[in-house]
């Protein structure tokens, strides 16, 4: 990837604010199980941080995807996965569909303030009975003259309990299966929308997640993204900016983690000298800094593609495969890290314990590893082709 | 209201820097960034200038470098002037004044200049007042806060007792402390912005100068020598017997601390 001045100056304007507005609370917002995004995501709009691709004329800064890969990188270096995550639920996980699809009213009405960052957005899919397989979902919308009434309920939705609307995927017709599927914009002041739990979660704990309750919440059915009936594959390919996005973040959190290993390994000294000088030790980092290097070009790689227009499905892709050595690695990462800081590491008072805790997500969340190896798989037409 | 700012770009203090051992001054050869102590001054300057005024930068910086001033600019300064030349180096910090005193003149018209109380690589806190002095203008040091008011800059000055309030006639130098504003982040719209923002690059001749008066030809301070700062000592221990408190306050007040 070849860099120009202004992504460099891109990358060290958030580094700032993230060292700045970020890193130095997140020890409060870690032990108060979540973080004030509406006054974060502010501070993140103003930089323009919060619509990257989006189109100009709703307030977006109309770059390309070179520009997310930075962003992505540099939110990575957040101090807590809980903040980096919810960030980038805004930014390419809840929006990207709106932005595609959506109607200039809706783009209007819920894109414009989620880039300024005056509204909070969340994603929500999972249920209690559909997480992989997102064709299993259950929540039902029921058209009545112009409004949607929708019924059901989500779970494990980050911003839950702090977000002004939702991108709801939910039944649209009886056809079953990935067929007859919307998306919907549901503000959460819409009556019979409920956030029934706030959940206690082993990792990102300075994110709030949530699970929510749908009880008749009627919404305009002009609030649909796109088609009706197309929303699982409007929600396939918002999975694909989620997961570059994730990749993103994870390669440059596993370097920030290494970098801060090494120095610690420089001055803790065992045995006559510092634990850097045990060859075992240093070989050990240099393996993990080798694989650490290849997903960063790997990532840096799928970008490029994104920026030439590469088609869909190449995109899946290196967007999975990205996802799943992201994902490997960063509990291996994670494990070294641990390691090699010893007692003290595994003291909460050091960074390696959150590290260690919230390195594990990305295996799981936004697909977990098998549902990666199962797009490769069929995307090989190892498993038949999907197209 | 127009505002000169003097912008120092500085190696990036997060590498680690190294000095010529030839000229015992810190190597520049690399890529430079905006010094952190100047965002305060380029801050304070957008703010006075409001939507009526223009802020212009000014910056004295080897090998034609614009990095840092391409941040200053996203964060909306309008132009600049950068000395560029080869003869500049071995400049010292009177050099370097006379040197942007020529450059503000060349800045068009101004009605305050804002700098730095110090820079962050250099750190002689010279450079400011020297600058109000080749100008024939009135120097502040150390504002904590500036405000203008008509024909007057109000500005409380940082003291060791507490800040002292100094009204001063326009147009007049001000150095500035960190924190005396909170410098905003540049925006992507702001980086991509200053991208065709005009930086009038010049040399000692443009500006007037003879190159036989600057740089090392023209230094009066001379490096003779460069020593590693003592290692600092282990501090003293006072275990706590109830009465410990004393011997902090003794030891705080024995340093003027308190
Ligand atoms: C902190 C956190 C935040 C989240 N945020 C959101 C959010 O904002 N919005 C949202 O909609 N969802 C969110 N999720 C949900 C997340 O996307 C799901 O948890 C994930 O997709 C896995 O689904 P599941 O939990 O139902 O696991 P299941 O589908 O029950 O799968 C369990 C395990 O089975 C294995 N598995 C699954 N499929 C296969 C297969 N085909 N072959 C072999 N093994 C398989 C995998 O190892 C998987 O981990 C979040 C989850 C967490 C933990
Ligand atoms: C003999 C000698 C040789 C030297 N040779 C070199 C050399 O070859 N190359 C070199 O780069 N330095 C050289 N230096 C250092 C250089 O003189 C000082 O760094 C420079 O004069 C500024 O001093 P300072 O950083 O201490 O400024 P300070 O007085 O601490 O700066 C206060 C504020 O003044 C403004 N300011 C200062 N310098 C500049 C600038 N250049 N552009 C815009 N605004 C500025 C900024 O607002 C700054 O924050 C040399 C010094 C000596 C004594």
């Amino acid at each position: 990837m070849k860099f120009t001045d202004e992504h460099d100056q891109f990358r060290s304007a958030i580094r700032d604010l993230v060292e700045r507005e970020i890193n130095p609370h997140c020890d409060t917002w870690e032990a108060d199980g979540i973080f004030p995004a509406h006054d974060l995501f502010a501070k993140l709009g103003q930089v323009g941080v919060l619509g990257i691709e989006y189109d100009q004329a709703y307030g977006g800064q109309g770059a390309d995807h070179s520009f997310t890969l930075v962003m992505g990188e540099e939110i990575g270096r957040c101090h807590s996965g809980g903040v980096a995550m919810a960030i980038s639920v805004q930014t390419d996980m809840a929006t990207p569909a709106l932005a595609r699809f959506g109607s200039h009213e809706l783009k209007q009405r819920y894109l414009a303030p989620a880039m300024a960052g005056e509204m909070v957005a969340a994603i929500a899919v999972t249920e209690p009975d559909a997480g992989s397989d997102v064709a299993g979902l259950r929540t039902k919308a029921v058209r009545d003259g112009d409004e949607w009434v929708i019924n059901g309920t989500k779970l494990y939705i980050t911003n839950g309990t702090q977000a002004d609307w939702l991108c709801l995927l939910a039944r649209t017709s009886d056809e079953g299966g990935a067929r007859g599927m919307s998306q919907i914009v549901v503000p959460t002041d819409a009556e019979g929308f409920s956030v029934s739990r706030k959940l206690d979660k082993l990792g990102q704990r300075s994110s709030d997640t949530a699970e929510l309750s749908f009880v008749d919440v009627r919404v305009p059915v002009d609030n649909t993204i796109g088609e009706a009936g197309r929303g699982f594959q409007q929600q396939m390919a918002q999975f694909q900016n989620e997961r570059l996005i994730a990749n993103y973040m994870s390669a440059a959190n596993m370097r920030l983690a290494l970098d801060r290993t090494i120095a610690y390994v420089k001055q803790r000294r065992a045995f006559g000298k510092t634990l850097a000088d045990q060859q075992w030790i240093q070989y050990k980092l240099a393996e993990v800094i080798a694989e650490v290097d290849v997903v960063t070009h790997y990532n840096h790689a799928c970008a490029e593609a994104v920026v030439a227009g590469a088609d869909p499905f190449t995109v899946a892709k290196m967007a999975s495969i990205g996802k799943l050595k992201c994902g490997r690695l960063n509990r291996e990462v994670a494990d070294l890290a641990m390691q090699f800081h010893g007692g003290i590491g595994y003291m909460e008072e050091t960074w390696t314990a959150r590290y260690f805790r919230d390195s594990r997500l990305i295996s799981i969340g936004g697909g977990a590893d098998e549902v990666m190896l199962r797009i490769i798989a069929q995307l090989e037409g190892i498993s038949g082709d999907p197209r | 209201m127009n505002v000169v700012v003097c912008v120092k770009q500085i190696p990036d203090p997060a590498d680690p820097g190294a000095l010529d051992p030839e000229s015992k001054t810190l190597k520049r050869d690399g890529k430079l960034i905006l010094d952190e102590s100047d965002s305060y001054g380029v801050e304070m300057a957008l703010q006075l200038a409001g939507d009526s005024g223009e802020v212009t930068l000014v910056s004295m910086a080897p090998n034609g470098e614009v990095s840092g001033l391409r941040t200053a600019l996203a964060m909306g300064a309008a132009k600049a002037v950068l000395v560029s030349d080869d003869a500049l180096k071995g400049s010292d910090a009177l050099t370097t004044a006379k040197v942007l005193a020529k450059a503000i003149e060349r800045a068009g018209s101004y009605d305050l200049i804002l700098a730095a109380t110090e820079s962050s690589d250099g750190y002689t806190g010279t450079v400011p007042e020297q600058i109000a002095e080749v100008l024939g203008l009135p120097s502040v040091t150390f504002a904590k806060a500036v405000t203008i008011d008509g024909t007057t800059v109000k500005v409380d000055r940082q003291t060791e007792a507490g800040y002292d309030e100094v009204t001063c006639p326009l147009p007049a130098l001000v150095s500035v402390t960190a924190g005396v504003v909170e410098p905003r982040y540049p925006s992507f719209k702001g980086i991509m912005a200053a991208k065709s923002k005009p930086v009038d690059q010049v040399t000692v001749a443009d500006l007037g100068l003879d190159a036989a008066n600057v740089g090392w030809a023209g230094a009066g301070q001379e490096i003779i020598e460069v020593a590693q700062a003592e290692a600092r000592q282990a501090g003293e221990v006072i275990e706590d017997d109830g009465e410990a408190f004393n011997r902090v306050v003794g030891f705080l007040s024995d340093l003027k601390i308190i």
